[in-house]
């Protein structure tokens, strides 16, 4: 069964049959989400084929500026996703923080994976960097989203420890050391315990995708395992860089507490 | 020690002048939102002012290093600060923030004596009540041997006699050791029993400056 088995259009309308049940189950109970239902799956859709001709075009048309274009992309919008996603405010310093983190963090992964590890050769080869830098970049968004809301949270509740060790002399640094550890653990710890899981529990969704479009599981098992380890790396690197600096965005220069 | 000269912060404080003596106690006494902790807290930099002067041994605070400043002028704030660990470790860890030696168990024990903690050493400090807790924080700066000790509200949580040996056995240190402090008090009695000088702020400015000459 080498080959790759396509979908038609009769398999597709099959596969929607899905969502009527949910639909008719939602209906027949009287719960009112047909709504959000039918709008969540015509976006999936939509967005799904969109990205997939935009794909295919890109592996046509392989170009360093696509891939550049691309990146810039997804940058921005990780970004702007760990921005929303953290209930409190961030000041201006902290902000400039997570991009300097975000941006340094995944593209030294990703370079070092793509030349390194994989050895892709033109670098921009889209096939591969697309869905790497995607996966980096966000498993990366959520670790440091969780990270900027541990530390923005252990900041406020902690602020009289630290201000009781400064008042004993404790450089910032110290004085935060331990809610700047918390934010760390608390933002790899997700990446640790998915790889628990991984193979028993679930097939990721790279690897699934890769054996259903026909490539062998061992290669693609390989692949998992590599992209595996690049993402604990880039989230643990991301995450490091954003707590090692992020703690500075909570004391002016005269070492002095303040709030974001 | 210190010299403040029309010193405002915030629309909280405004001192006109104000000096504070090295070697001698200074009771800083005053109702509850009156400004108190905000004055201390010029003096080790952990707030700046708006606007006016404040000195320390004739230079302005603002030529000091932050955490050096602040390892010469150590403040005990009104809540006592507990760190994860034992009585040892929280006695120690103000060495270890301001990166001086470590002393020997029997110096720990003399100090647990000097407040009235009659605790051991391995007990672990989470389970202090909240007089111990405060008495403990005491004994950590004391073992810190600072320039200018800051108390804020320092006996809040003890009884009367607690307080009184307390504090009797920590001023007694203080002045043996030739060094400063500054004490923020509600007590009464405390102010004029400890106090060299008792400053009364009220509504943010300074009502009263008095010196007591009767001992010390």
């Amino acid at each position: 069964m080498d080959e790759i088995m396509e979908l038609g259009l009769w398999q597709m309308v099959a596969a929607y049959l899905f969502i009527v049940v949910l639909y008719i189950i939602l209906k027949l109970r009287g719960i009112e989400r047909e709504k959000e239902l039918l709008i969540s799956t015509l976006r999936m859709t939509l967005q799904l084929v969109f990205v997939g001709y935009l794909l295919a075009y890109l592996f046509e048309n392989n170009h360093v500026l696509w891939i550049l274009l691309i990146i810039v992309v997804m940058q921005l919008f990780a970004i702007q996703n760990i921005f929303k996603r953290v209930k409190h405010p961030l000041g201006r310093k902290l902000k400039q923080i997570i991009i300097l983190s975000m941006i340094a963090g995944t593209l030294a992964s990703i370079f070092y994976f793509i030349i390194v590890v994989v050895q892709v050769t033109p670098w921009y080869e889209a096939r591969y960097f697309i869905p790497i830098a995607g996966m980096m970049i966000g498993n990366s968004m959520t670790g440091v989203a969780l990270g900027v809301q541990r530390l923005v949270e252990g900041m406020h509740d902690q602020r009289n420890h630290i201000e009781g060790a400064l008042m004993l002399g404790a450089t910032p640094k110290v004085a935060s050391k331990k809610i700047v550890n918390q934010a760390f653990d608390a933002a790899i710890l997700p990446t640790i315990n998915s790889m628990v899981g991984m193979g028993i529990v679930f097939l990721p969704g790279m690897m699934t995708g890769q054996i259903l479009a026909g490539l062998s599981p061992v290669t693609a098992i390989q692949y998992q395992i590599a992209i595996m380890l690049g993402i604990v790396g880039c989230v643990s690197i991301t995450v490091i860089m954003f707590v090692q600096l992020g703690y500075k965005a909570f004391f002016n220069e005269k070492s002095q507490f303040r709030n974001l | 020690m210190f010299t403040l000269k029309e010193v405002t912060y915030n629309e909280i404080l405004h001192i006109k002048e104000l000096h504070i003596p090295g070697e001698k106690i200074t009771c800083i006494v005053g109702e509850s939102g009156s400004g108190k902790s905000t004055a201390v807290k010029l003096l080790n930099n952990l707030i700046s002012s708006d606007a006016g002067s404040i000195e320390y041994k004739n230079k302005p605070i603002h030529t000091f290093d932050t955490i050096d400043l602040r390892r010469e002028v150590v403040m005990v704030p009104q809540t006592p600060i507990i760190f994860d660990g034992t009585v040892k470790e929280n006695l120690l860890i103000g060495l270890q923030f301001s990166e001086k030696p470590f002393v020997e168990d029997e110096k720990l024990h003399a100090v647990l004596e000097t407040v009235h903690l009659k605790k051991s050493l391995e007990e672990s400090a989470d389970q202090l009540s909240g007089g111990e807790k405060q008495r403990l924080s005491l004994g950590r700066v004391l073992i810190m041997e600072p320039e200018v000790y800051i108390f804020d509200e320092p006996t809040s949580a003890l009884d009367e006699a607690t307080e009184d040996r307390v504090m009797g056995n920590i001023i007694k240190e203080i002045k043996g050791n030739q060094k400063t402090a500054i004490i923020i008090t509600h007590s009464k009695k405390v102010a004029q029993t400890y106090g060299d000088l008792i400053v009364e702020i009220k509504n943010g400015q300074i009502v009263e400056t008095k010196e007591i000459s009767n001992h010390g």
